[in-house]
């Protein structure tokens, strides 16, 4: 059996939107959980993440956003993963999203929404088994 | 020393707590991760010089208040944070808030707005209007204040990188109504320190940043004297996670920088510091709170009196606004907020707030309702006028616990300065990344304490109920951003544009000396020039700031 990588993330912030206090949290609980992760930093367009994406050859993509502006962005964000071959990406959100607007996150192609209070061990523990099969 | 009386009481009390049934993981360190005591006697509060450490209210150092008939003869201005749509939308939820009793205003405005960007900018796409009101040019401005005069409110406006330029629409409002500046009252946040240490919407680097700050500061000493061009703000350090005590210090230390480097400009310390103003967070630690907002005002006292000779006991005096905590509510069983904002503000009451905004119960799922936003203010009017904590100034000053906390507080605080000297200052400590490590390691501790229960966050990591009401939100109509752009757009057009164009070339001239900038801004909102188009003659001057490596 060929030992395979461990997960490769890659975690963004899209948008103006400067709440990072979050997203930096995720970054380092993941890592500590033995994940690779690549934190883009702020201000990112969705061109970029998902070039972040391919160039890191990533199998998770989680986003956070606080500013309320995710029913604009995440669509943008998915139809370049899938333009870009990327459809099997486990996409992550994470942020401020009201209750009603996560069933439609899903119907768009979000694995899971994270809101606030979850904790930091549940978004590890859905990571792991939710990671799409290396071919 | 201690006396034989109260070294029998701890034993008494560790004898008494060793046989309590206590859940095994729960901390008992304050929410900082302070240790603390669960007796605390006259031992612990050293009275020192009383006059030198606690004085009356109203007196140095001020540590029991500012003002010596504190909430008396007038209480804490009850300042909601509102901004949301168009200028008519906000417009209309300060009429909404007026009708409920409040009397002053603060501005919240819109992600592209904040970081200098205009609403027909392609990345301003989907955050028109989401998250406070969208201001292009002093239309908006103006708008936004129909009605209402600026002669009567205090405004409140929280902006920052192109606060300057804000500033200057505010005042080009207020000359369009006919008022004159030396009656416009009010405050801009326009605190860029803290921006690079925790909120994360700069533009320009932090040398020209601060240039900015300090010209509005020189200009509102000379033409606007009743407004605050700056409001130093610990509360964007704390949401981003650091302790109470980090938030304590590192606003001291950004306040410190601001005076030091209007000192340099050749300002008198008396003539500027009277307007410098403050913003502190109002968290779930209710002792805590209390102490961290005496020990500032004492560090502040003794620091403007010692060190910048400060002779105005105006100067001396830490005035601050309050606001409850955002990154405490919780977005389980959302109700529940009410109290825990309820709980916040009442320490920032019993810590002498000037001015206090609580938050909507609502806010951890989107921007309030009237429905939340009214109970917020009623939150603050039943403090205020039921529960009996503004009628005597100070009513803590003295307890074992609080005086000794506030030593502590001071003590932590000052251990942060010299370690921030010892880095080459402020400046420099912000380019090695001090600020950013010391709140993310802040807040991952945090959340790690949350996540093994050693905190208890009631509906989040215990009394889960997934039985809970639903709540209205707030909603913004996806129609509000095309419209701005259509206005900007029409607005652009019709302008004189040859003025425009040389108001453009004017600011990037006078940014590459050491004029003063704000007389130029203030003539490019008379011209109509636009938030985006100045920043961006600005950046030609200054470059841009892309932040330090790793964020």
């Amino acid at each position: 059996m060929v030992k395979s990588r461990p997960p490769r993330v890659v975690l963004s912030k899209v948008g103006l939107d400067g709440h990072d206090r979050g997203v930096k949290i995720v970054a380092r609980a993941l890592r500590d959980a033995g994940m690779e992760v690549i934190y883009t930093g702020l201000w990112q367009t969705p061109e970029r993440v998902i070039r972040a994406v391919a160039d890191e050859d990533a199998d998770v993509l989680g986003i956070s956003i606080l500013s309320g502006a995710h029913m604009t962005l995440v669509p943008i964000l998915i139809d370049l993963l899938r333009q870009e071959g990327l459809g099997d990406v486990l996409f992550l959100v994470g942020g401020i999203i009201p209750e009603e607007d996560i069933p439609k996150l899903h119907e768009m192609g979000v694995s899971h929404v994270f809101i606030p209070g979850v904790s930091l061990d549940n978004i590890v523990t859905f990571i792991r088994e939710h990671l799409p099969a290396r071919t | 020393m201690a006396s034989r009386t109260s070294t029998d009481a701890q034993e008494r009390f560790e004898r008494e707590f060793a046989e309590a049934p206590v859940r095994p993981t729960i901390t008992f360190d304050s929410i900082s991760g302070e240790k603390t005591k669960g007796l605390y006697t006259w031992d612990d509060a050293d009275p020192g010089d009383p006059d030198e450490k606690l004085g009356f209210p109203g007196q140095f150092p001020f540590t029991r208040g500012v003002h010596a008939n504190l909430y008396r003869g007038k209480l804490w201005t009850m300042r909601q944070f509102a901004g949301f749509g168009t200028a008519e939308d906000t417009n209309q939820r300060y009429q909404f808030l007026f009708s409920k009793g409040q009397r002053d205003l603060s501005v919240a405005f819109d992600l592209p707005t904040l970081m200098g960007l205009d609403s027909d900018d392609h990345r301003s796409i989907g955050e028109v209007g989401r998250l406070g009101v969208a201001v292009d040019t002093v239309d908006d401005m103006e708008r936004i204040f129909q009605g209402i005069d600026l002669n009567q409110v205090s405004t409140s406006m929280t902006i920052n990188a192109p606060a300057a330029i804000v500033l200057a629409y505010y005042l080009v409002a207020a000359e369009r109504q006919g008022v004159p500046w030396k009656n416009v009252r009010g405050t801009c946040q326009n605190d860029i320190l803290k921006e690079f240490h925790a909120q994360n919407e700069f533009v320009f680097p932090p040398q020209e940043s601060v240039r900015l700050v300090v010209d509005t500061i020189e200009f509102c000493a000379q033409h606007v004297p009743k407004f605050n061009p700056v409001s130093i703000s610990g509360y964007h350090i704390r949401e981003a996670g650091a302790s109470a005590i980090e938030e304590l210090a590192f606003t001291l230390a950004d306040g410190f920088e601001y005076v030091e480097q209007s000192l340099a400009r050749g300002l008198a310390v008396d003539d500027f510091a009277p307007r410098l103003s403050f913003f502190f967070i109002a968290h779930n630690d209710f002792f805590e709170e209390i102490a961290k907002y005496r020990a500032a005002r004492r560090i502040w006292a003794r620091r403007l009196r010692d060190r910048y000779g400060a002779k105005n006991e105006a100067s001396m005096k830490l005035r601050f606004h309050a606001q409850t905590s955002g990154a405490a509510l919780q977005a389980q069983q959302p109700q529940v907020n009410l109290m825990r904002v309820a709980y916040q503000a009442m320490a920032a009451v019993l810590g002498g707030c000037q001015s206090l905004h609580t938050n909507s119960m609502d806010e951890t799922l989107a921007l309030p309702s009237e429905h939340a936003v009214t109970l917020a203010l009623r939150t603050q009017q039943v403090l205020a006028y039921e529960t009996g904590v503004a009628n005597t100034v100070d009513p803590l000053g003295g307890s074992y616990f609080i005086e000794a906390l506030t030593d502590r507080m001071e003590q932590a605080a000052e251990e942060i300065f010299e370690h921030i000297d010892e880095l080459g200052g402020v400046m420099k400590a912000i380019e090695t990344g001090y600020f950013r490590r010391v709140i993310a390691d802040s807040a991952y501790r945090y959340q790690r304490e949350v996540d093994r229960k050693e905190r208890i966050i009631v509906g989040v990591n215990d009394f889960v109920d997934n039985q809970v009401p639903p709540v209205d939100l707030l909603k913004i109509d996806i129609e509000t951003e095309r419209m701005q752009v259509a206005r900007l757009k029409d607005r652009k057009a019709k302008r004189d544009q040859a003025k425009v164009k040389e108001c453009l070339s004017r600011i990037s001239d006078v940014a590459k000396s050491k004029e003063n900038l704000m007389p130029t801004l203030i003539e490019a909102a008379r011209a109509q020039v636009s938030v985006g188009e100045v920043v961006i003659a600005l950046a030609g001057a200054f470059g841009r700031y892309a932040g330090v490596p790793g964020g």
